[in-house]
């Protein structure tokens, strides 16, 4: 590790929040010395708590964080926010305006919010994110948002993340309902229906409530269906309200400890599958064995699973990073 | 007898087309494989009497003053009296401005046309941190009663007719101008003129906003009705297309949107309980004039008549004052360049000219040097002498609609017509203007068309000269206005003052009253203008509004 | 280094009290399309609300648009909550109604490249790519 991020990581500990910006631009860099930063923060992580919002495209995400944030705010509690929007897939660019909705607190120094772009599938959008979640937890953030847009994989990252997740929906969006239906139910703790003042409010109550009825437990946590105007800031109190109590459900109940042990082994795995797949893309000498192994197989001198087994061995009798 | 000679032109075409055009491409094929205009619009190489196959003359054209107007909304038109050559100006401070009107009233000019700067125009004080590098910059520095006294001192307000340049606070604008004009033993039944206030148009290009969509369509409905029964001579919304334009949309997003907003006026104030004859008149339109020529004609001459077949059909309104689409037009502001300003003089030419043959009521032509800054006196001068010129010399005003009867004009008329109602459609499905808005369906649209005008220019598909094609490497050589920034000091200095001298418990008292009334359903109006006569500021009186209605969050579109 | 590694982040923000977004809004759409993250922060934003940004994300560029005619109050204020954040080596370019007179005192105020109305936005791009750290 450079002399450089030792410093960023003095200063992050610190409070500083330049030191923290710079260290989540290494951190989405994905490079070993940003892996040496992250094992350095590490053991002052594990204090905030972990809110995950996530809905379709238009549900209001963003105002309603904006409005958590208020909230959360006038409790004394500190925030840290990571927005998550999609990058191009084919200029890798992206577009992240997240911030506008939340503009409001930048004289607030308790307030940090990072913008982040999906970017490509090298990355892995869950290990970047974890990283700079972690880096606002190391900064002393009571309370932490990540805001990711509810639209295929992005939603299964964000139960590898957060500890709490609120899934958003409106009424009249015809789509989301499908993703209900596909598994998605599984993943809330607690659901909003934003824009409620909007026609088909009441259906999308009654539709939600029947899909949580289907999968029902016997006992613990029973995931409320909560009505909200972000824009208004009406029910966002109720909001708040059943997300501490999911979070006091969790520790009273134990069921802490099962929550952190999934999020810990979907991020173990994450690093470990990326970390092999990066070497295999990335590292020059890894890419031309791949290269070979390939044409190996297309020429029929051997057979995949030899190939996968032989690069496997490769991999592993490489010491460290 | 009218379809035969019909088939016999596309017939005649066709061989044209097969004995002597290919002859011609086959040598020398044409410069541009596709021929656009300004709004990308794509151009036949000629039309015929095929092209306009389903006119129906007394149907789709009449007569001029008659339905549906698409010849012009006037028996004679510029024969009886030339457009009003209605030149915006504001800067500074009150008192800067005032001897700016005062001279512009000695040389004949019979209305003014104020424009505010961004505070006023944003519901802010000059004091508000906000305001911060803006008092008096693009506009005058209005905060209460009392700068509007200094702004309308010695101009009796029985005699003029003012044009005001706002929307979002124009209520609170208006309060101010009826104020001043009591104090001058005036009263609001006298007096005339004209508030933009036309606020679905900022929420879809001009983003000066302050309120959301349905308290903001509130308190228009409000200012409808209290005009109509109050200040009967004063037209209540300046429906306007310009801003549209300048954002970036295309000439038919223009129409379409311009027109959509409109109806949604009438049916709001219809829905208010009005009857459509008794405010339907004192709504007028504003556009704006591009460079492309007869896209600009054919989209003044389609607005006309679809206006009128909307209010006769859709509102069933009776008055034929109803069915008149009366507007301004503003030359292309956007259209300006920064490189080599002396051609934006030619420019401004072009544009006023497509309005002029459009029919326009009263034309505003940009200044040469407005790519940059407020006009300077010399530049304001040229243009306006443009105006003349073109009224006087170059023999277009003497007969009315002189383009109509084109085949391309009267093909793009209808083209833009049929486009429009294919927008009507779109909109409706998304639940009417107000819904779309909030679900960015027109910001969307003018940031794609904006975005591929760009791409257009990069490309070379379209040449700016001096932009992308005959460029010189020269520096701005005209002088540009600059505002003195004791204009700051003396602004807030007032403003100080005013906040001294008044009764500051009764200001408190009736802003308090104005806010029971919003959380209600009475008209707001008698309270903002009870509160104005106090001198309650216009900051003052946006913020009591903005506790009752929060303020607008737009939906995030690039 | 990966592309990821490299990734150009660029803040695009609107001082002033205007709404005239569409330049913004082109050159964001082409520094996207260009493969840069582009922070957008919306309209109508204090020198605070922008330097914070700027902080907060890290940006290797600030592109600054204003069309009011406030840049000879707003700017030096930019700049100098900037610098009091440390952030004196972010790139600092902006764009829109900016008259000849004051371009030379901004440039010495540290902005270092001014787009007037009619630049190409690959001209902006380049410059980004060329320029930025």
């Amino acid at each position: 590790m450079t002399q450089d991020t030792r410093k960023l990581i003095k200063q992050l500990l610190k409070g500083n929040r330049r030191a923290a910006a710079r260290l989540m631009t290494l951190a989405e860099s994905m490079s070993p010395e940003a892996h040496a930063a992250i094992k350095q923060l590490y053991p002052h992580t594990g204090k905030a708590h972990i809110i995950g919002v996530t809905g379709p495209p238009g549900s209001g995400k963003s105002t309603l964080v904006d409005k958590l944030i208020e909230e959360f705010r006038a409790q004394g509690r500190t925030v840290g926010v990571v927005a998550v929007d999609p990058s191009s897939p084919f200029t890798g660019g992206a577009l992240l305006g997240d911030r506008i909705r939340m503009n409001r607190f930048a004289s607030d120094h308790d307030v940090f919010i990072r913008s982040m772009g999906s970017r490509g599938s090298l990355g892995g959008l869950a290990w970047a994110t974890h990283d700079v979640v972690h880096i606002l937890d190391a900064l002393g953030k009571d309370i932490i948002i990540v805001e990711t847009v509810g639209a295929g994989q992005a939603e299964v990252d964000i139960i590898q993340i957060a500890e709490t997740v609120v899934l958003l929906s409106v009424p009249g969006l015809g789509d989301d309902i499908q993703t209900i239906k596909a598994g998605i139910m599984e993943i809330g703790n607690v659901f909003v229906i934003n824009k409620a003042d909007l026609d088909g409010a009441d259906r999308r109550y009654a539709e939600l409530q029947m899909a949580l009825e289907l999968d029902r437990k016997p006992d613990g946590w029973q995931p409320p269906i909560l009505k909200a105007i972000a824009t208004t800031g009406e029910g966002v109190s109720e909001v708040v309200k059943a997300i501490q109590s999911h979070h006091d459900y969790l520790i009273e109940s134990g069921e802490i400890a099962q929550n952190r042990e999934r999020r810990y082994c979907a991020q173990l795995e994450t690093i470990v599958e990326h970390s092999f797949i990066r070497k295999l893309f990335v590292e020059p000498e890894e890419q031309a064995l791949f290269q070979q192994l390939v044409q190996e197989v297309n020429e029929r001198k051997t057979d995949p699973y030899t190939a996968a087994e032989r690069l496997i061995l490769h991999l592993i009798k490489q010491k460290g990073n | 007898m009218v379809t035969k000679e019909k088939s016999d032109v596309s017939q005649q075409k066709r061989e044209w087309e097969k004995n002597t055009l290919k002859k011609t491409l086959e040598k020398s094929p044409e410069r541009r494989e596709r021929f656009i205009t300004t709004s990308s619009r794509p151009i036949a190489r000629l039309y015929s009497p095929t092209d306009m196959a389903n006119l129906d003359y007394d149907r789709d054209l009449g007569f001029p003053g008659e339905y549906p107007y698409t010849r012009g909304v006037y028996p004679t038109m510029y024969r009886g009296r030339f457009w009003t050559m209605r030149m915006f100006a504001g800067f500074g401070t009150a008192e800067q401005t005032n001897a700016r009107y005062r001279y512009l009233l000695e040389q004949g000019q019979t209305g003014l046309s104020v424009a505010f700067h961004l505070p006023t125009i944003q519901g802010l004080d000059s004091d508000d941190p906000m305001s911060t590098g803006e008092i008096g910059v693009c506009g005058v520095a209005i905060d209460s009663l009392a700068d509007m006294e200094i702004l309308f001192s010695q101009i009796p307000l029985n005699k003029v007719t003012t044009s005001m340049t706002i929307n979002a606070p124009a209520a609170v604008l208006l309060c101010f101008y009826i104020a001043a004009a009591e104090k001058q033993g005036v009263s609001s039944t006298q007096i005339g003129g004209t508030i933009q206030n036309d606020i679905l148009k900022e929420y879809q290009a001009q983003k000066t906003w302050i309120f959301p969509p349905d308290p903001s369509m509130r308190i228009i409905t409000n200012t409808l009705e209290y005009c109509t029964k109050n200040v009967p001579r004063w037209n209540t919304i300046s429906i306007s297309g310009y801003h549209i334009r300048e954002a970036g949309s295309t000439a038919v997003q223009e129409l379409a949107f311009t027109l959509a907003n409109g109806l949604a006026y009438v049916k709001a104030g219809v829905d208010a309980g009005l009857k459509v004859d008794d405010f339907a008149p004192r709504l007028s339109f504003f556009f704006d004039s591009h460079l492309d020529l007869f896209e600009e004609v054919a989209k003044f001459r389609a607005a006309r008549r679809i206006w009128a077949r909307e209010m006769h059909e859709r509102f069933n309104a009776k008055s034929p004052r109803s069915y008149l689409l009366r507007f301004h037009t503003q030359t292309a502001g956007v259209s300006l360049t920064a490189q080599q300003p002396e051609n934006n003089i030619i420019r401004t030419t072009i544009q006023a000219l497509a309005a002029v043959l459009g029919g326009t009521q009263s034309l505003h032509t940009n200044s040469m040097d407005e790519a940059w800054a407020l006009p300077t006196e010399k530049a304001a001068t040229i243009a306006l002498r443009t105006q003349q010129i073109l009224a006087h010399e170059s023999g277009v005003a003497n007969t009315i609609d002189p383009l109509g009867g084109s085949y391309f004009i009267e093909s793009l008329t209808n083209e833009m017509e049929e486009e429009t109602y294919k927008y009507f459609d779109r909109i409706d499905k998304l639940g009417g203007v107000v819904e779309a808005i909030k679900k960015g369906f027109f910001q969307r649209e003018i940031a794609d068309a904006a975005f591929r005008y760009q791409r257009e220019i990069e490309e070379k598909e379209r040449t700016i000269v001096g932009v992308n094609d005959y460029i010189t490497d020269d520096m701005l050589e005209i002088p540009v206005l600059k505002i003195d920034p004791e204009v700051e000091r003396t602004q807030l200095a007032r403003l100080r003052k005013t906040r001294k001298t008044r009764n500051n418990k009764k200001v408190d008292q009736l802003l308090s009253r104005l806010q029971k009334a919003a959380e209600g359903t009475e008209n707001m109006l008698p309270h903002i203008l009870a509160a104005v006569r106090e001198y309650a500021t216009v900051g003052e009186v946006c913020n009591a509004l903005r506790e009752v209605f929060g303020e607008y969050q737009e939906p995030i579109i690039f | 280094m990966t592309e990821a590694e490299q990734k150009i982040r660029v803040l695009i923000a609107k001082p002033g009290l205007d709404g005239h977004d569409r330049g913004a809004k082109v050159v964001a759409r082409a520094l996207r399309d260009a493969g840069f993250e582009v922070i957008y922060t919306g309209l109508r934003q204090t020198p605070e609300q922008i330097a914070e940004a700027a902080l907060q994300e890290d940006v290797t560029v600030v592109g600054l648009s204003i069309l009011s005619g406030a840049h000879m109050r707003l700017f030096p204020e930019i700049m100098k909550l900037l610098k009091e954040r440390g952030m004196d080596d972010t790139l600092v370019i902006a764009g829109g109604i900016i008259p000849e007179d004051d371009i030379k005192p901004l440039k010495k105020l540290g902005i270092k490249a001014i787009f007037g109305p009619g630049t190409p936005t690959t001209e902006i791009v380049e410059y980004i790519r060329t320029n930025a750290k």
